[in-house]
Order: C-alpha cells, then structure tokens, then sequence
C-alpha cells in the first residue's frame, strides 16, 4: 500500500494559505537585533565561558566583539526571515527547526549584547535555563495529555503547587525522597481525577473547574504553611533534594555536557518523558484512540470508543506527570516548600502548550525558552544594572501572545478542546 | 436560567412545592456556605497548635482534643466576625464600628471588579485578565497622581478617567484579538498580565518615568498627589472612603446596562447563543470587543481605588490579587448586580477579618479555603446535589 500523505488541504475544500506572520515577525526581531546591536551596539569585548574548572575536556574562552557577533548574527537572522518569506511565497509553512534556529541565535545575540565587556557564564545559564524550564515542560505534559483528549487544564498551577507541597512534605516525614515523589504524583492525579469527573461527568465548565482548584489548591497550601509548616510543623519541611547525578561520557562534552547532564533524577526523568508522551500520542493505538476524542469525540464514539474514560484516564495521568513538574520545584531544586512557590509556572507552562502547538517536543523547546528569560533577567540584573530587563522577561509572553493571535489557517487546538461531550 | 420547576404527573402539590424550594438557588447557596465553612472548621482545628499539642493525650484523655478543637473553631469564627462586622468589645464608638467600616472599604473593588468579570461571563466571555487590565488602570492613575498637578476633585476625576481609558483599551485589545484571529481570550488575558506586569515595573523602576523621588531600586512611585487622594467619608478615624460609593454607582449601572439598555440585551444574545445572535444580524465580533473594553473597564475602576484609595507609595503589589478574587466574586454571584454586591460584600469581609483572626491565634489563611469551596459548590451544582443527595432540578 502506498504511503498516504496527509496535507492540511486533504480533509477541508478551502484552498490552504499560508500566514504572513512567521516572516513578518523574524525579520522585524531580526532587524532590531542588526540595527540596535549590531550598527549601534556596544563596541566591547564579549567573552563566552565554555569550560570551567574542573571539566573533562578544556575549552579556551570565545571572546568576541558585541558589535561583531551581533552584525553577523543580524545578518543571519535575516537571512533567515528571507528564506520564511520564499516558502510562504510558495504557500507553504515555514518549518519549525528553522524557527528553533533562528530562536537559538536570537538568545546568542541577547547574550553577546549584554554581556559586552564581561564574561557570559555559558554553562551556567544553560544549565539553570533547564533546570527553570523543568516543571513548566513538566506541567505542559500534563496539559498537553488533557487538551489532546478535550479536556482544557487550566489548573496545571495548582497540580504544580500540590505537588511540590506533597514532595516536601512527604519526603520528609518518610525520610524517602522517592516515596514523596510518587505521593506528590499521585496526589496530582487525584486533583486531577476531581477536574476530570467535574468537567466529563457532571459536565462543569472546564475553565472555571481549573481556576477554582487553582484558588483552592493556593488557599490550603498557604493556609498548611503558615498554620503548620512555618510553626508547629516546621521540622516537617526539610526533606532535602535528590543527589545530582554526573552521566558518565555525556557529561564530558564541552558546555552543554555539565549544564545538560549534571542533573538531578527529575531532570532525566523529564528528558524521558517528553519522547515517551510523544510516542504514546503519535505512535500508539492508545494514542490515537486519544486525540480522535479530542478532535471529534460524536466520531471516536461512534467507532466504539469510550469518550468518557478515555478522557478521565489522560486527564489522570497528565495530573501526575503535573505532579513530577511541583516535585521538581522542591525535592528536585531548592528542597523545602514555600508559600506560592510555583508563582506562575502553571501559567506559563498553559502558553507553552499553546506555544509548543500540543506537540511533546516542541512544547520542551518552548519551556526552554521562558527558562532561559527568567535565567536571563535574574543574570542581567547582576551583570550589567540598568537595562530593562522587564523588556526581557516580556518576550516571552509576547511571542506567545503573537502565536496565539493567527492561529487560523496553521496549527490549531484539538478540535473539541474545552467542549463536554454528551452521549446521545 | 429558569427556577421554574415542572411538577411530575404524579406528585402532589405538598411534593413539587418540596422540589422547589430544594432544588433552588437560596437553599444550595445556603447548603454550599454550611458546607465550605464546615471544612474550614476542619481545618482550622486539625492544624492549630494547641489541638496538634491535645493529640500526644488523645488516648487518655480524647475529650481534651475535642474541647480545644471546638475552641478553636468557636474563637476563630468569633474573631472573623467581631472583625468585619461589629467588635462589642471595642471600648469605644471608633472601634466598635470600625470592622463593618472596613469591610464595606475592602469591598468595594472586589464587587467593581467582580462586576466587570461577570459582565463577560454574561456575553460568554472569561476575562481572567482582572490582574493586567487593573495593573494598566494603575499606570494611568499613578501617573496622573504623582506626576501631574490639578485643583481638588478635578484631579481625582482625570485619574479615574484616564485609568478607566488604559484598562478598557487593554482589554478591547483582548477582544480585538479575538475577534480578527480567533485567539482564546483566557489566554490572550493571561499572557497580557504578565505584559502589563512587567510594563508597570518598568515605569515604576525608571526615575525619568514613575520611580519616586530619590527613589533607589525597588521599584515605587510617589505617594499620590492629595488633590487626587479618594476623600475619607467618615472622617480621619475611619479609612473608609468614596470608594465604595463608586462601587455602588457601579451596581446601578451594570444592572442598567444589562438588564434595560439595547447593548446589553446584545450582550446577553451573544452569551445566549453567538450563531443565534449571529443569525439574527448582530455582529459578533464587534460585540466581543465592545463587552471586553466595558468589562476591562469596571475592573479598571477597581485599580483607581486601589491606586487612590491609600497615602502610601505604589508598588505593582497594590494590586492585591483582585483580579483572580473577582472571578470568584463574580461566580458566588452568579453574574447578577446583586448577586455581585453581596458576594463581594462576604469576600470583603474575609479580608477585613484576616488581621483580628491572625490576633486570636488562628491562621486568616484558612478563609482563602473557605472562599474557594464555597465557590466552588456554588459553581458545580451536581457536586452539592450528590452531597445532599437533593433532587435534580428539571432539564428544561
């Protein structure tokens, strides 16, 4: 049988048009970046740490000059922009490892202008930039497996907070981290079964169901800490973290080998995670089983599928996987609990599924990028004060905002996402 | 939504009078309330200290737990009560009156903002954006406060206006959006936020801009100008201020404006049934941006009282989570100008209460607990039905 390929045309009569956006948008960044950089940036010596002390294989320093890279990467970057004009002139979408390229050197580039005349700490930021993005790409799993089945998750917030409390917690009194771990997995699930059952089976708007848990989850959380763990109960909140792990071989590689694989046990285990959800969603009877009911469960239904559990069951096992992202944030990082610690990560971790167009991989690569913003503007406010690193942490949000406004006509939601399904 | 309760073919007038009142608003409500304020009490007891103290001589003596128990719980509804709404213990007149006082102070921008999440609500519409759109009302207000200067009461209005204006343009923005690409308006709100956020830090952290004068890192502006200061109602005892008859104003308008004016009945077509409304020949999208811009705009008011309502400097903090707490406000209240007044009226409460529970010993944490279940019964019926075991209300 032949391979059939599937195009965006096949299913619907409307001619297929490309958007404007992506080239739009890369070349006015890549113009910025040419222009306020490069031609009037900052003429000084910018110096990339590759190597610290005591790594396997010894890299001199990079050092360059800002204006330099800065021109050169402008170029590139438009260069870029021109070659996203060509495919959409050819009404076709310009690919995503090319957006991920030119993302790349548009971080190199922030780097090498703020950084000028002073020393960028590569590994260092690389390495925090994953370790920050950890719980959100974490947390957009789970988002991911519950909006691939229909079923909108906006409670990612409070399953963080559960459990990075739970983890805390529970491995403390146990004095087993592990067992803390999978309490805090299981707890998730359990909010996350509530969310389920609310939203398919009573049939409660999804949305208020996730902000609703959100307030609960912070009002308990704040309401056990201040009562009990900041009192009574404060030998009950130092579990300590997991060991950091040294890969033997991978951690030799220079720059990205200590950042990437001098990790603690959650960081591995989301580096498994994220091809494993992938496959299960693309590659597997279950999996397609999964996102038939979130495109059009009347369909899925029809063929014999039940909408109902399937739905209940991803959303479950989404909430634990969430579960992992909150203990990633105590037991996996900092080690004890406190108040409101995710601050927002489950928000984030809502527009990096947007962002990551409900794909495992592309989600990670979306998460490193607000990792890297939150790294960057804790970074530049030592290195260099008084840039705006607001503007910074903005972009983000910004590049999110951009992506969601025009989605018509790419990549979109799964079809019934947010929609109950009533059997009838 | 209708109340109205078919009666069956073959129940008595006694029995579909019996389904009525159980399966009606007020008694859910009720039952709701009972049920969120027993688990707080819950709560509150497992975790106080004296209690977890009582548990070492639980085997010997389980009737000492359950006593500090009860205590506990007696103490620490008492002291959210003698602190929101009359404190006998007070000595004086001023203190004796203060708690009610400040209640109906911490009201008022949650029912302003309440009011503005609930007119989306009506138009089918999630303005989780509160947070954002009062955080650009701020922008506005502190700068007309700080860096300009008016006669009285001239000066206050300009404030109001132009921070009313930067809200509602924030959030038509979200409708505009919306409307000419499609995007969820719950996450464009989100991520508008955290823009709006880090936008008012910026004007705050740069002297050129809103920093305070001789102002150094943090980032804080001038405390606002007098001439722009809400004026106090009940003289220099009390902090109440104008603020809550803004808020009232605000009740009377929204009622106006959805349940008697032509753009309000749009608004409820469009929330009814957008393809209906559509088929009927109203414009959908222009509707979306109108509802989000009137929306963005009561919750704006609610950022002018936060800006105007205090002498100190402003932080983004002031914008004390209003703009999540109003989605609960606005739910409890079931989107209706009444409903509003009075949930915002009990979250008010809550927040009035906290510093006089923290004073008794007793964590005020546990009333954000004791808010979101409550909502949280309120908003899923079957959830309290299932409890009750309450009979169904009729499908149609």
């Amino acid at each position: 049988m032949a391979k059939v390929v599937v195009t965006p045309g096949m299913f619907s009569e409307r001619e297929y048009k490309a958007s404007w956006k992506t080239p739009i948008v890369t070349g006015l960044f890549a113009l910025l970046i040419l222009i306020d950089f490069g031609l009037f940036g900052k003429n000084s010596n910018v110096n990339f740490q590759l190597s610290v002390k005591g790594d396997a294989i010894m890299l001199p320093n990079a050092v360059a000059n800002s204006e330099t890279i800065n021109l050169i990467l402008g170029i590139t970057m438009l260069a870029i922009a021109g070659v996203s004009v060509l495919f959409t002139l050819g009404n076709k979408k310009t690919p995503v490892w090319l957006v991920l390229v030119y993302g790349l050197l548009g971080a190199v580039a922030l780097l090498a202008w703020l950084a000028a005349g002073a020393v960028v700490p590569t590994g260092f930021i690389l390495g925090q930039a994953v370790a920050l993005a950890v719980p959100i790409i974490l947390g957009a799993l789970g988002g991911v497996m519950s909006e691939r089945v229909g079923v909108v998750n906006i409670a990612i917030e409070g399953q963080l907070l559960t459990g990075a409390f739970m983890a805390a917690v529970v491995g403390t009194l146990t004095h087993n981290l592990w067992v803390g771990m999978l309490v805090a997995m299981l707890t998730s699930a359990l909010l996350s079964m509530a969310l389920a059952s609310l939203a398919v089976k009573y049939l409660v708007d999804q949305i208020i169901i996730g902000v609703l848990i959100n307030a609960l989850v912070i009002g308990i959380t704040n309401f056990l800490y201040s009562e009990w763990l900041a009192g009574s109960g404060s030998d009950a909140n130092f579990p300590g973290t997991f060991p950091i792990v040294k890969l033997p071989f991978l951690s030799d590689i220079p720059v990205i080998g200590p950042a990437l694989f001098e990790a603690r046990v959650t960081v591995y285990l989301t580096y498994l995670l994220v091809p494993l959800v992938w496959f299960l969603l693309f590659r597997t009877k279950l999996g397609l089983r999964a996102r038939s009911v979130g495109e059009h469960p009347m369909a899925a239904d029809t063929v014999g599928i039940n909408v109902a559990r399937t739905r209940f069951w991803w959303v479950t096992s989404g909430g634990a996987i969430a579960g992992l992202g909150g203990a990633a944030l105590t037991i996996g990082n900092v080690g004890a609990f406190g108040r409101e610690m995710s601050g927002g990560l489950g928000f984030i971790a809502l527009a990096v599924v947007i962002l990551g167009r409900w794909q495992p991989f592309y989600v990670a690569a979306s998460a490193l990028l607000f990792g890297f913003a939150i790294i960057l503007r804790i970074w530049a406010n030592q290195v260099s004060p008084g840039i705006p690193t607001d503007f910074i942490t903005m972009i983000p949000y910004l590049v999110t905002l951009i992506a969601v406004a025009g989605f018509a006509g790419k990549v979109r939601a799964p079809a019934a996402s947010g929609q109950p399904y009533i059997k009838g | 939504m209708s109340n109205v309760v078919k009666p069956e073919a073959n129940e008595s007038r006694s029995e579909t009078l019996l389904r009525e009142i159980m399966s009606g608003t007020p008694l859910r409500i009720g039952l709701s309330a009972l049920l969120a304020f027993m688990f707080g009490a819950i709560f509150m007891a497992a975790f106080n200290q004296d209690v977890v103290d009582s548990y070492a001589t639980f085997g010997s003596d389980p009737m000492l737990t359950f006593q500090t128990a009860w205590d506990t719980i007696v103490n620490g509804y008492t002291s959210l009560l003698t602190g929101s709404i009359f404190n006998p213990n007070g000595g004086d007149a001023v203190s004796m009156f203060r708690p009610i006082t400040e209640t109906l102070r911490l009201s008022a921008p949650l029912i302003l903002a309440g009011l503005g999440v609930s007119l989306g609500f009506r138009v089918g519409l999630f303005n989780v954006g509160g947070t954002g759109q009062i955080l650009m009302s701020l922008l506005g207000v502190t700068w007309v406060s700080t860096r300009m200067t008016m006669p009285w009461g001239i000066h206050l209005i300009v404030a109001l206006i132009v921070g009313v204006v930067l809200a509602a343009a924030w959030g038509g923005l979200v409708g505009l959006l919306k409307a000419k690409t499609g995007a969820h308006e719950v996450i464009v709100t989100i991520m508008l936020n955290y823009v709006a956020l880090y936008l008012y830090t910026w004007f705050l952290r740069e002297p050129s801009l809103l920093l305070e004068h001789g102002g150094g890192g943090t980032p804080k502006s001038d405390p606002p100008a007098v001439t722009a200061q809400m004026p106090l109602l009940l003289g220099p005892s009390f902090d109440l201020h104008i603020g809550i008859l803004i808020a009232i104003a605000a009740i009377f308008v929204y009622w106006w404006l959805m349940e008697r004016s032509a753009i309000g009945f749009r608004f409820k077509m469009v929330g009814a049934n957008s393809h209906a409304a559509r088929a009927a020949g109203i414009k959908i999208e222009s509707t979306y941006i109108w509802a989000l811009a009137i929306s963005a705009a009561f919750v704006g008011l609610a950022g002018v009282n936060q800006g105007l309502g205090q002498a100190g400097g402003l932080t983004a903090s002031v914008n004390g989570n209003i703009g999540f707490d109003a989605i609960t406000v606005a739910l409890l209240g079931g989107s209706r100008a009444r409903g509003v007044m009075f949930a915002g009226l009990l979250f008010g409460a809550f927040k009035a209460g906290g510093p006089s529970m923290q004073l008794a010993g007793v964590s005020p944490e546990i009333l954000g607990v004791v808010q979101a279940l409550l909502v949280l019964f309120v908003a899923a019926p079957p959830l309290v039905r299932a409890i009750f075991r309450l009979p169904k209300k009729e499908a149609n």
